[in-house]
Protein backbone atom coordinates (compact mmCIF):
# COMPACT_ATOMS: atom_id res chain seq x y z
CA UNK A 1 0.00 0.00 0.00
CA UNK A 2 1.50 3.23 -1.11
CA UNK A 3 1.88 6.17 1.88
CA UNK A 4 -0.86 8.28 0.59
CA UNK A 5 -3.63 6.56 2.84
CA UNK A 6 -4.64 10.31 4.01
CA UNK A 7 -5.08 11.51 0.99
CA UNK A 8 -8.67 13.22 0.31
CA UNK A 9 -9.46 11.96 -3.71
CA UNK A 10 -13.19 12.77 -4.09
CA UNK A 11 -12.74 13.64 -7.41
CA UNK A 12 -10.66 12.09 -10.36
CA UNK A 13 -11.38 14.23 -13.39
CA UNK A 14 -10.93 12.31 -16.93
CA UNK A 15 -8.32 14.80 -19.33
CA UNK A 16 -8.11 14.08 -23.06
CA UNK A 17 -4.75 13.60 -23.35
CA UNK A 18 -4.20 14.82 -26.45
CA UNK A 19 -5.96 18.38 -26.47
CA UNK A 20 -4.36 21.06 -25.57
CA UNK A 21 -6.65 23.49 -24.34
CA UNK A 22 -8.04 21.11 -21.98
CA UNK A 23 -4.86 19.97 -21.06
CA UNK A 24 -3.54 23.71 -20.07
CA UNK A 25 -6.84 23.88 -18.08
CA UNK A 26 -7.34 21.22 -16.29
CA UNK A 27 -5.54 22.80 -12.93
CA UNK A 28 -8.15 25.72 -12.58
CA UNK A 29 -11.17 23.45 -11.20
CA UNK A 30 -9.93 22.11 -7.98
CA UNK A 31 -10.26 18.29 -8.57
CA UNK A 32 -8.67 16.75 -6.16
CA UNK A 33 -6.78 13.93 -8.92
CA UNK A 34 -6.39 15.05 -12.53
CA UNK A 35 -6.65 11.96 -15.01
CA UNK A 36 -4.65 12.88 -18.61
CA UNK A 37 -6.13 9.61 -20.09
CA UNK A 38 -4.14 8.85 -23.43
CA UNK A 39 -6.41 5.70 -23.75
CA UNK A 40 -9.89 5.76 -25.07
CA UNK A 41 -9.70 9.83 -25.89
CA UNK A 42 -6.80 9.29 -27.97
CA UNK A 43 -7.10 7.97 -31.48
CA UNK A 44 -4.64 5.50 -32.55
CA UNK A 45 -2.96 7.59 -35.44
CA UNK A 46 -2.56 9.78 -32.22
CA UNK A 47 -1.34 8.23 -29.70
CA UNK A 48 2.72 9.58 -29.69
CA UNK A 49 1.08 13.05 -30.29
CA UNK A 50 -0.83 12.84 -26.96
CA UNK A 51 2.20 11.28 -24.94
CA UNK A 52 4.45 14.07 -25.38
CA UNK A 53 1.98 16.54 -25.04
CA UNK A 54 0.98 14.89 -21.53
CA UNK A 55 4.67 14.47 -20.94
CA UNK A 56 5.38 18.12 -21.39
CA UNK A 57 2.16 19.54 -19.52
CA UNK A 58 2.91 17.30 -16.59
CA UNK A 59 6.89 18.27 -16.53
CA UNK A 60 5.80 22.41 -17.22
CA UNK A 61 2.11 23.16 -15.73
CA UNK A 62 1.88 23.80 -12.16
CA UNK A 63 -1.04 21.91 -11.45
CA UNK A 64 -0.94 22.62 -7.68
CA UNK A 65 -2.08 20.16 -4.93
CA UNK A 66 -3.74 18.25 -7.40
CA UNK A 67 -2.88 14.11 -7.73
CA UNK A 68 -1.33 13.84 -10.79
CA UNK A 69 -2.65 10.75 -13.08
CA UNK A 70 -2.09 9.10 -16.09
CA UNK A 71 -4.32 6.51 -18.14
CA UNK A 72 -2.16 4.66 -20.45
CA UNK A 73 -3.05 2.16 -23.11
CA UNK A 74 -3.67 -1.01 -21.89
CA UNK A 75 -1.15 -4.01 -21.95
CA UNK A 76 -2.03 -5.96 -24.75
CA UNK A 77 -1.46 -2.61 -27.10
CA UNK A 78 1.66 -1.33 -28.89
CA UNK A 79 1.54 1.54 -26.91
CA UNK A 80 1.96 0.42 -23.16
CA UNK A 81 5.74 -0.01 -22.99
CA UNK A 82 6.55 3.72 -24.24
CA UNK A 83 3.83 5.07 -22.38
CA UNK A 84 5.22 4.04 -19.30
CA UNK A 85 8.72 5.14 -20.02
CA UNK A 86 7.56 8.54 -21.25
CA UNK A 87 5.19 9.02 -17.71
CA UNK A 88 7.59 7.86 -15.52
CA UNK A 89 10.16 9.72 -17.08
CA UNK A 90 7.70 12.86 -16.77
CA UNK A 91 7.21 12.28 -13.11
CA UNK A 92 3.49 11.70 -12.85
CA UNK A 93 2.31 10.56 -9.11
CA UNK A 94 0.42 7.71 -10.41
CA UNK A 95 0.35 5.45 -13.29
CA UNK A 96 -3.70 3.96 -13.93
CA UNK A 97 -3.77 0.60 -16.04
CA UNK A 98 -7.07 -0.47 -17.51
CA UNK A 99 -8.77 -3.44 -17.88
CA UNK A 100 -7.12 -4.99 -15.01
CA UNK A 101 -8.07 -9.08 -14.72
CA UNK A 102 -5.24 -10.32 -12.63
CA UNK A 103 -2.52 -9.22 -10.21
CA UNK A 104 -0.01 -10.59 -12.80
CA UNK A 105 -1.01 -7.86 -15.15
CA UNK A 106 -0.06 -5.51 -12.00
CA UNK A 107 3.48 -7.50 -11.29
CA UNK A 108 4.21 -6.78 -14.74
CA UNK A 109 3.45 -2.98 -14.71
CA UNK A 110 5.38 -2.51 -11.56
CA UNK A 111 8.68 -4.33 -12.88
CA UNK A 112 8.43 -1.88 -15.78
CA UNK A 113 8.01 0.82 -14.40
CA UNK A 114 10.71 -0.05 -11.74
CA UNK A 115 12.87 -0.21 -15.02
CA UNK A 116 11.69 2.96 -16.21
CA UNK A 117 12.48 4.66 -12.80
CA UNK A 118 16.25 3.14 -13.04
CA UNK A 119 16.64 4.14 -16.58
CA UNK A 120 15.80 7.71 -16.10
CA UNK A 121 17.64 8.38 -12.64
CA UNK A 122 13.88 8.70 -10.83
CA UNK A 123 13.83 7.29 -6.91
CA UNK A 124 12.79 4.00 -6.58
CA UNK A 125 9.11 3.75 -5.95
CA UNK A 126 8.12 6.83 -6.80
CA UNK A 127 5.52 6.20 -9.44
CA UNK A 128 2.26 4.82 -7.83
CA UNK A 129 -0.47 2.61 -9.28
CA UNK A 130 -4.05 2.45 -9.56
CA UNK A 131 -6.04 -0.39 -11.69
CA UNK A 132 -9.19 0.28 -13.12
CA UNK A 133 -11.70 -2.59 -13.47
CA UNK A 134 -13.78 -3.34 -16.23
CA UNK A 135 -14.75 -6.89 -16.00
CA UNK A 136 -16.53 -9.75 -14.56
CA UNK A 137 -12.91 -11.39 -14.22
CA UNK A 138 -11.24 -8.15 -12.73
CA UNK A 139 -14.13 -8.15 -10.24
CA UNK A 140 -13.83 -11.39 -9.07
CA UNK A 141 -9.55 -11.08 -8.79
CA UNK A 142 -9.94 -7.81 -6.55
CA UNK A 143 -8.66 -8.83 -3.76
CA UNK A 144 -5.22 -10.08 -5.28
CA UNK A 145 -5.53 -7.03 -7.69
CA UNK A 146 -5.72 -4.65 -4.94
CA UNK A 147 -3.10 -6.30 -2.96
CA UNK A 148 -1.06 -6.68 -5.86
CA UNK A 149 1.92 -4.34 -5.11
CA UNK A 150 3.37 -1.70 -2.06
CA UNK A 151 2.53 0.91 -4.75
CA UNK A 152 -1.06 0.78 -5.11
CA UNK A 153 -3.02 3.65 -3.93
CA UNK A 154 -6.41 2.69 -5.57
CA UNK A 155 -9.01 0.87 -7.69
CA UNK A 156 -11.42 2.04 -9.69
CA UNK A 157 -14.55 0.19 -11.55
CA UNK A 158 -15.75 0.97 -14.99
CA UNK A 159 -18.96 0.20 -15.73
CA UNK A 160 -19.60 0.58 -19.17
CA UNK A 161 -17.25 -2.02 -20.51
CA UNK A 162 -17.98 -4.01 -16.77
CA UNK A 163 -22.24 -3.98 -17.78
CA UNK A 164 -21.54 -4.90 -21.60
CA UNK A 165 -19.14 -7.92 -20.23
CA UNK A 166 -21.89 -8.79 -17.88
CA UNK A 167 -24.82 -8.90 -20.82
CA UNK A 168 -26.59 -5.91 -19.26
CA UNK A 169 -26.16 -2.05 -19.84
CA UNK A 170 -26.92 0.84 -17.05
CA UNK A 171 -30.07 1.51 -15.12
CA UNK A 172 -30.83 4.50 -13.00
CA UNK A 173 -30.87 2.52 -9.91
CA UNK A 174 -27.49 1.11 -10.23
CA UNK A 175 -28.90 -2.27 -9.30
CA UNK A 176 -26.48 -4.09 -11.69
CA UNK A 177 -23.37 -2.79 -9.83
CA UNK A 178 -24.09 -3.13 -6.74
CA UNK A 179 -22.25 -6.30 -6.39
CA UNK A 180 -19.07 -4.95 -8.31
CA UNK A 181 -18.85 -1.99 -6.36
CA UNK A 182 -19.28 -3.81 -2.65
CA UNK A 183 -16.28 -6.18 -3.93
CA UNK A 184 -14.27 -3.44 -5.36
CA UNK A 185 -14.68 -1.07 -2.13
CA UNK A 186 -14.11 -4.17 0.35
CA UNK A 187 -11.07 -5.04 -1.40
CA UNK A 188 -9.77 -1.94 -1.52
CA UNK A 189 -10.69 -1.24 2.23
CA UNK A 190 -9.34 -4.74 3.27
CA UNK A 191 -5.64 -3.61 1.43
CA UNK A 192 -5.83 -0.31 2.94
CA UNK A 193 -6.26 1.72 -0.91
CA UNK A 194 -8.87 3.97 -2.22
CA UNK A 195 -11.72 3.08 -4.07
CA UNK A 196 -12.78 4.98 -6.82
CA UNK A 197 -16.20 5.16 -8.58
CA UNK A 198 -17.26 4.90 -12.21
CA UNK A 199 -17.60 7.83 -14.62
CA UNK A 200 -21.91 9.16 -15.01
CA UNK A 201 -21.98 10.33 -18.65
CA UNK A 202 -25.14 11.88 -19.02
CA UNK A 203 -24.56 15.52 -18.03
CA UNK A 204 -28.19 16.33 -18.87
CA UNK A 205 -29.22 14.26 -16.09
CA UNK A 206 -28.41 16.21 -13.04
CA UNK A 207 -30.55 14.64 -9.98
CA UNK A 208 -29.07 11.10 -11.24
CA UNK A 209 -25.99 12.18 -11.25
CA UNK A 210 -26.33 13.09 -7.48
CA UNK A 211 -28.42 10.21 -6.81
CA UNK A 212 -25.13 8.00 -7.34
CA UNK A 213 -23.34 10.29 -6.07
CA UNK A 214 -25.06 9.61 -2.67
CA UNK A 215 -25.36 6.33 -3.26
CA UNK A 216 -21.36 5.51 -3.40
CA UNK A 217 -20.99 8.32 -1.25
CA UNK A 218 -23.16 6.17 1.32
CA UNK A 219 -21.30 2.95 1.22
CA UNK A 220 -18.03 4.44 1.35
CA UNK A 221 -16.42 5.12 -2.08
CA UNK A 222 -13.44 7.96 -1.71
CA UNK A 223 -14.69 9.58 -5.01
CA UNK A 224 -15.53 9.23 -8.42
CA UNK A 225 -14.04 9.50 -11.72
CA UNK A 226 -15.89 12.25 -13.80
CA UNK A 227 -16.23 13.58 -17.14
CA UNK A 228 -16.71 17.04 -16.65
CA UNK A 229 -15.39 19.49 -14.64
CA UNK A 230 -19.43 20.57 -13.92
CA UNK A 231 -19.07 17.67 -11.82
CA UNK A 232 -16.78 18.14 -9.01
CA UNK A 233 -18.53 21.08 -7.22
CA UNK A 234 -21.75 18.39 -7.22
CA UNK A 235 -19.29 15.63 -5.54
CA UNK A 236 -17.86 17.60 -3.21
CA UNK A 237 -21.07 19.08 -1.75
CA UNK A 238 -22.24 15.68 -1.11
CA UNK A 239 -19.00 14.87 0.27
CA UNK A 240 -19.19 17.62 2.32
CA UNK A 241 -19.75 17.22 5.79
CA UNK A 242 -22.68 18.90 8.09
CA UNK A 243 -21.95 21.55 10.97
CA UNK A 244 -23.52 19.35 13.20
CA UNK A 245 -21.01 16.66 11.68
CA UNK A 246 -17.89 19.56 11.96
CA UNK A 247 -18.80 20.59 15.60
CA UNK A 248 -19.07 16.69 16.95
CA UNK A 249 -15.30 16.03 15.27
CA UNK A 250 -13.79 19.68 17.02
CA UNK A 251 -15.27 17.67 20.14
CA UNK A 252 -14.03 14.39 19.46
CA UNK A 253 -10.57 15.63 18.58
CA UNK A 254 -10.02 18.03 21.45
CA UNK A 255 -11.38 15.08 23.96
CA UNK A 256 -9.27 12.55 22.43
CA UNK A 257 -6.37 15.00 23.19
CA UNK A 258 -7.47 16.15 27.09
CA UNK A 259 -7.17 11.78 27.16
CA UNK A 260 -3.80 11.68 25.73
CA UNK A 261 -2.52 14.42 28.10
CA UNK A 262 -3.59 12.54 31.26
CA UNK A 263 -2.67 9.66 29.91
CA UNK A 264 -5.63 7.64 28.82
CA UNK A 265 -6.81 6.06 25.05
CA UNK A 266 -10.14 5.70 25.42
CA UNK A 267 -12.62 8.83 26.72
CA UNK A 268 -16.20 9.02 27.44
CA UNK A 269 -17.88 11.80 25.91
CA UNK A 270 -21.63 13.29 26.29
CA UNK A 271 -21.83 9.51 28.02
CA UNK A 272 -20.90 7.87 24.90
CA UNK A 273 -17.48 6.27 24.43
CA UNK A 274 -14.50 7.47 22.27
CA UNK A 275 -12.32 5.30 20.51
CA UNK A 276 -9.87 5.19 17.56
CA UNK A 277 -12.86 4.58 14.88
CA UNK A 278 -14.51 7.32 16.25
CA UNK A 279 -11.41 9.96 16.37
CA UNK A 280 -10.85 8.52 13.03
CA UNK A 281 -14.37 9.32 11.41
CA UNK A 282 -13.68 13.00 12.68
CA UNK A 283 -10.40 13.39 11.38
CA UNK A 284 -11.82 12.79 7.89
CA UNK A 285 -15.00 15.29 8.55
CA UNK A 286 -12.33 17.79 9.33
CA UNK A 287 -9.75 17.05 6.53
CA UNK A 288 -13.12 17.15 3.95
CA UNK A 289 -14.48 20.20 6.04
CA UNK A 290 -10.94 21.99 5.20
CA UNK A 291 -11.20 20.69 1.44
CA UNK A 292 -14.54 22.56 1.56
CA UNK A 293 -13.60 25.69 3.27
CA UNK A 294 -16.09 25.00 6.27
CA UNK A 295 -13.08 25.29 8.62
CA UNK A 296 -10.46 28.25 8.77
CA UNK A 297 -6.75 27.54 9.56
CA UNK A 298 -7.50 26.84 13.51
CA UNK A 299 -10.19 24.45 12.72
CA UNK A 300 -12.65 26.56 13.76
CA UNK A 301 -16.45 26.38 11.67
CA UNK A 302 -16.98 29.39 9.26
CA UNK A 303 -19.88 27.96 7.38
CA UNK A 304 -23.66 29.59 7.28
CA UNK B 1 19.82 13.15 -39.56
CA UNK B 2 17.90 13.59 -42.79
CA UNK B 3 14.12 13.70 -42.43
CA UNK B 4 13.29 10.08 -44.43
CA UNK B 5 9.33 11.13 -44.85
CA UNK B 6 7.06 14.22 -44.80
CA UNK B 7 5.11 14.20 -41.42
CA UNK B 8 2.87 16.38 -39.31
CA UNK B 9 1.86 16.67 -35.91
CA UNK B 10 -0.68 18.86 -34.27
CA UNK B 11 -4.47 20.40 -35.28
CA UNK B 12 -5.97 23.34 -36.23
CA UNK B 13 -7.89 23.73 -33.29
CA UNK B 14 -7.71 26.75 -30.35
CA UNK B 15 -4.70 26.40 -28.22
CA UNK B 16 -2.79 23.84 -30.55
CA UNK B 17 -0.43 24.35 -33.26
CA UNK B 18 0.05 22.17 -36.95
CA UNK B 19 3.70 21.20 -37.62
CA UNK B 20 4.55 19.88 -41.00
CA UNK B 21 8.09 18.76 -41.88
CA UNK B 22 9.43 17.49 -45.06
CA UNK B 23 13.24 17.39 -46.32
CA UNK B 24 15.14 20.58 -47.04
CA UNK B 25 18.24 21.67 -48.43
CA UNK B 26 19.30 24.73 -47.29
CA UNK B 27 18.87 24.81 -43.58
CA UNK B 28 15.74 24.97 -41.55
CA UNK B 29 13.24 26.84 -43.99
CA UNK B 30 10.33 27.97 -41.87
CA UNK B 31 6.71 28.82 -42.88
CA UNK B 32 4.82 30.80 -40.50
CA UNK B 33 1.04 31.36 -40.30
CA UNK B 34 -0.17 32.86 -36.64
CA UNK B 35 -2.33 35.50 -35.65
CA UNK B 36 0.38 36.41 -33.28
CA UNK B 37 2.94 35.82 -35.50
CA UNK B 38 4.11 39.46 -35.01
CA UNK B 39 4.67 39.10 -31.04
CA UNK B 40 5.66 35.48 -31.05
CA UNK B 41 6.55 34.29 -34.12
CA UNK B 42 10.25 34.49 -33.17
CA UNK B 43 9.68 32.66 -29.89
CA UNK B 44 7.77 29.79 -32.13
CA UNK B 45 10.41 29.17 -34.53
CA UNK B 46 13.21 29.18 -31.78
CA UNK B 47 11.38 26.44 -29.58
CA UNK B 48 10.83 24.28 -33.05
CA UNK B 49 14.62 24.77 -33.98
CA UNK B 50 15.35 23.73 -30.53
CA UNK B 51 13.54 20.48 -31.50
CA UNK B 52 15.41 19.83 -34.58
CA UNK B 53 18.96 20.78 -33.04
CA UNK B 54 18.47 18.24 -30.48
CA UNK B 55 17.30 15.69 -33.15
CA UNK B 56 20.49 16.74 -34.96
CA UNK B 57 18.31 17.87 -37.85
CA UNK B 58 20.43 20.25 -40.50
CA UNK B 59 17.75 20.32 -43.18
CA UNK B 60 14.34 20.81 -43.17
CA UNK B 61 11.01 22.59 -44.44
CA UNK B 62 8.85 23.72 -41.35
CA UNK B 63 5.58 25.04 -41.91
CA UNK B 64 3.45 25.55 -39.02
CA UNK B 65 0.09 27.01 -38.14
CA UNK B 66 -0.01 28.61 -35.03
CA UNK B 67 -3.85 28.68 -33.33
CA UNK B 68 -2.25 30.00 -30.21
CA UNK B 69 -0.34 27.42 -28.74
CA UNK B 70 1.87 27.54 -25.21
CA UNK B 71 5.07 26.77 -25.74
CA UNK B 72 5.00 23.34 -24.25
CA UNK B 73 2.11 22.30 -26.78
CA UNK B 74 4.97 23.78 -29.34
CA UNK B 75 7.56 21.86 -28.20
CA UNK B 76 5.62 18.52 -27.91
CA UNK B 77 3.98 19.05 -31.48
CA UNK B 78 7.41 19.41 -32.77
CA UNK B 79 8.98 16.09 -31.22
CA UNK B 80 6.40 13.94 -32.23
CA UNK B 81 6.83 15.32 -35.87
CA UNK B 82 10.02 14.94 -35.74
CA UNK B 83 9.61 11.49 -34.72
CA UNK B 84 7.57 10.20 -37.61
CA UNK B 85 9.68 12.13 -39.62
CA UNK B 86 12.79 9.66 -38.83
CA UNK B 87 10.38 7.28 -38.60
CA UNK B 88 11.37 6.54 -34.68
CA UNK B 89 7.76 6.68 -33.40
CA UNK B 90 8.31 3.16 -31.68
CA UNK B 91 11.22 3.73 -30.72
CA UNK B 92 11.61 7.08 -29.55
CA UNK B 93 14.39 9.22 -28.56
CA UNK B 94 14.08 9.62 -24.70
CA UNK B 95 17.35 11.92 -24.14
CA UNK B 96 15.60 14.65 -26.38
CA UNK B 97 12.24 15.04 -24.26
Amino acid sequence: MANTTERLRRTMMFVPGNNPAMIKDAGIFGADSIMFDLEDAVSMAEKDAARYLVYEAITTIDYGDAELVVRINGLDTPYYQNDIKAMVKAGIDVIRLPKVETAAMIHELESLVATAEAEFGCEIGSTNLMAAIESAKGVVNANEIAAASDRMIGIALSAEDYTTDMKTHRYPDGQELLYARNVILHAARAAGIAAFDTVFTNMDDEEGFYRETELIHQLGFDGKSLVNPRQIAMVNKVYQPTEKEIRNAQQVIMAIEQARLKGSGVISMNGQMVDRPVVLRAERVMRLAQATNLVNSEGEYIGK
Amino acid sequence: MEIKKMAMAGTLESSDIQIMLSAGTNGYEFELESDVAKQFGDQIKATITSVLQAYAIDNAKISVVDKGALDLVIKARAVTAVQRALEIVDTPNWEVL
